[in-house]
């Protein structure tokens, strides 16, 4: 074990140690909570690993305990004490343990790149659970995972209605429409000097346009429904996608153009087999950034007037109402939703830019 | 420094004079006539190529050799048309070069292998096909066949990152052959590999040569390489660039590698030394 790793074992072993000595809530006590005070023991035996530091997976089982033991003590304990909180950073420790062997450890490629930034996730939503719920947080200022969780469980209906007109919708079209025309008029600036010079600055002043500024006055020209924030999304996703195909557009060496001269290739010809290919790398990063660029601005949009279904639009009429919980719901949607498009285009960008230094395996 | 490009300009004038008739053996493919080129640079007009004539014949391997900044490079970019000279005469198979161009009259080799990095091996070759507009059959049949020649077969799907720099460099030179243009243009083609590598290649371009009667003109820094291939050899020097000496080869057409250590070839090396020596006192003096 490292030092850092002897740290963290120490660590854990002290506060399972304290975990038994302080108590646990005001009102109940070591009885009363059978799999916690197991943990706690667990914890406490970690002490004796500075003579055996024992194999990777008795920090698995540690954490495993952990993420069982806490969130189900909270069924028992209304709000925790001293002896509680030790034993949640114990968790906490353990956790940050087997990562960070699990991290060093040679062995297991694939698994364990995997396993880690999931470790990391549930690590993070546990404790998310067991502080607010052992602080006994007001639910308007945070709620637990799990009232969320019941939430969105319960709301399936409402979130899949307001999924498909934000994201199916106005931010896929938007995207479309936006990424696409940028990307020809790219090409038309790239055709003619005389659009470079007034083109360009003119989308770098659309670019510089306030979304809450716009996207009212998109309503009043296309209207309440879905194309108004479709529109929002276009203005956003055009100056990223523009800009970007121009400089990919330049990227192209002398030496491969001077290459297809020889050949006496035609514009289209350069364009196609060379340009383009070579401009990919930038256009890729541009829809990448657009990707989270769009659902942000059509969820925005949607504050400045909607009809009654939609992301933004739940978002703001469920903070008027208290209900976080389903505020936090729709983030979630949103989050994964944006998650996912991004990770779609970062595979499409992987296909198609294989050949690129950074892509080379 | 006007003076000095005039009377390197009558040198080479006798030499283009003398050239022409000692080349009788090939039809005159390339024709300089009192070529300049000048660059306008942020510092100055820059003088490329002062005062060049030249004639390359049918079947000729001619090497440009020089120090860098003596303009063989330009030269060879002023006959594939990717620089305009601004005073002279130019005719690249009896036509401008701009025309000999469109007509696809040559291939050219660059310093580097330049593939493009998401084609394999074989598409990279059909490019100038591709571009061309010979069918898919054709293709096939062209990339297999000017693989072969320069010993690439089995790397077709090989994409040329996963290639050493030589046989990037193969791939290269079977891109230019693959479209069958009668001239072969290479910038100093093997600059950029080892000794090694560079013998092999020197000695299958030399088969090459022989197998398809290409006009090939050729620029090189180095002396052995020049005068291992050449039916003739182009010394140049620099400030302006000029021509300043021309050597007929006497070596035999069919060249083994250990031709390098015969005296005959000693003398030649000799002469080419002796030439680019004297350009280089010329500029001090």
């Amino acid at each position: 074990m490292t030092r850092l790793q002897a740290g963290l074992a120490a660590a854990v072993g002290l506060l399972g140690l304290l975990g038994l000595v302080l108590p646990l809530s005001a009102e109940t006590g070591l009885l009363d909570t059978p799999f916690l005070t197991t943990f706690a023991v667990l914890c406490a035996a970690s002490l004796f690993r500075f003579r055996n530091p024992l194999p990777v997976s008795v920090d698995g089982c540690l954490t495993l305990a952990a993420g069982l033991a806490l969130p189900m003590s909270l069924t028992v304990i209304d709000r925790g004490s001293a002896g509680f909180w030790c034993l949640a950073a114990a968790g906490w420790l353990a956790a940050w343990l087997f990562v960070e062997r699990l991290t060093a450890s040679r062995r297991g490629g694939r698994w364990t790149a995997l396993a880690v930034p999931v470790l990391f996730g549930v690590t993070l939503l546990v404790l998310w659970e067991v502080v607010t719920r052992g602080l006994n947080v007001p639910q308007v200022l945070l709620p637990p995972p799990s009232a969320i969780g019941a939430r969105f469980a319960a709301s399936i209906p409402i979130l899949w209605a307001d999924f498909q007109q934000t994201f199916l919708k106005a931010v896929l079209i938007g995207y479309a429409l936006g990424c696409g025309s940028a990307f020809l008029v790219a090409i038309a600036i790239d055709r003619s000097p005389f659009l470079q010079r007034g083109l360009l600055p003119v989308g770098n002043l659309i670019s510089a346009l306030p979304i809450i500024g716009i996207a009212p006055i998109m309503v009043m020209w296309f209207g309440f429904d879905w194309p108004s924030k479709a529109a929002v999304v276009i203005v956003m996703t055009f100056f990223p996608m523009l800009v970007n195909t121009v400089a990919g557009l330049a990227e192209a060496g002398r030496m491969e153009r001077d290459l297809m001269r020889t050949y006496a290739a035609g514009y289209w010809q350069t364009l196609v087999k060379l340009r383009l290919p070579a401009a990919a790398p930038f256009i890729f990063n541009a829809l990448k950034i657009n990707s989270t660029l769009a659902l942000i601005g059509a969820i925005v949009a949607e504050f400045f007037g909607t009809p009654i279904v939609g992301m933004g639009f739940r978002i703001s009429t469920e903070v008027g109402r208290m209900n976080v919980d389903m505020v936090w719901a729709e983030i979630a949607v949103a989050a994964v939703a944006g998650s996912a498009f991004f990770g779609a285009v970062a595979l499409v960008e992987r296909a198609v830019t294989f050949w690129h230094p950074s892509n080379r395996t | 420094m006007r003076s000095a490009g005039s009377r390197g300009a009558d040198e080479s004038a006798e030499e283009g004079v003398a050239l022409n008739t000692a080349s009788s053996r090939g039809q005159p493919v390339i024709r300089a006539d009192h070529l300049d080129l000048t660059f306008q640079t942020g510092d100055g007009p820059v003088h490329a190529l002062s005062d060049v004539s030249l004639t390359i014949g049918k079947g000729d391997f001619v090497s440009f050799i020089g120090p860098s900044g003596c303009g063989k490079t330009t030269l060879l970019r002023v006959i594939a048309d990717l620089e305009q000279p601004t005073g002279g005469q130019i005719s690249v198979n009896g036509v401008s070069p701009e025309q000999a161009r469109l007509n696809r009259a040559y291939g050219y080799v660059f310093q580097a292998a330049g593939l493009y990095p998401w084609r394999t091996i074989a598409r990279n070759v059909a490019l100038p096909l591709e571009i061309m507009g010979y069918s898919k059959a054709e293709r096939h049949e062209r990339v297999a066949r000017t693989l072969e020649l320069v010993n690439l077969t089995g790397f077709e799907n090989k994409f040329p990152w996963q290639l050493s720099g030589g046989m990037q460099q193969r791939a290269s030179i079977a891109r230019a052959l693959a479209f069958d243009a009668d001239i072969l243009l290479m910038d100093e083609p093997f600059g950029a590999l080892d000794e090694i590598v560079r013998d092999h290649l020197n000695e299958q371009l030399l088969q090459l040569w022989a197998r398809t009667t290409k006009t090939i003109a050729f620029v090189t820094h180095s002396i052995p390489e020049a005068v291992y291939l050449s039916t003739r050899i182009v010394v140049m020097s620099p400030r302006p660039g000029r021509v300043t000496d021309v050597i007929e080869s006497t070596l035999p057409r069919d060249r083994p590698l250990d031709i390098r250590e015969t005296p005959e070839f000693l003398e030649i090396a000799h002469r080419v030394r002796e030439g680019l020596r004297a350009g280089h006192s010329y500029e001090d003096a």
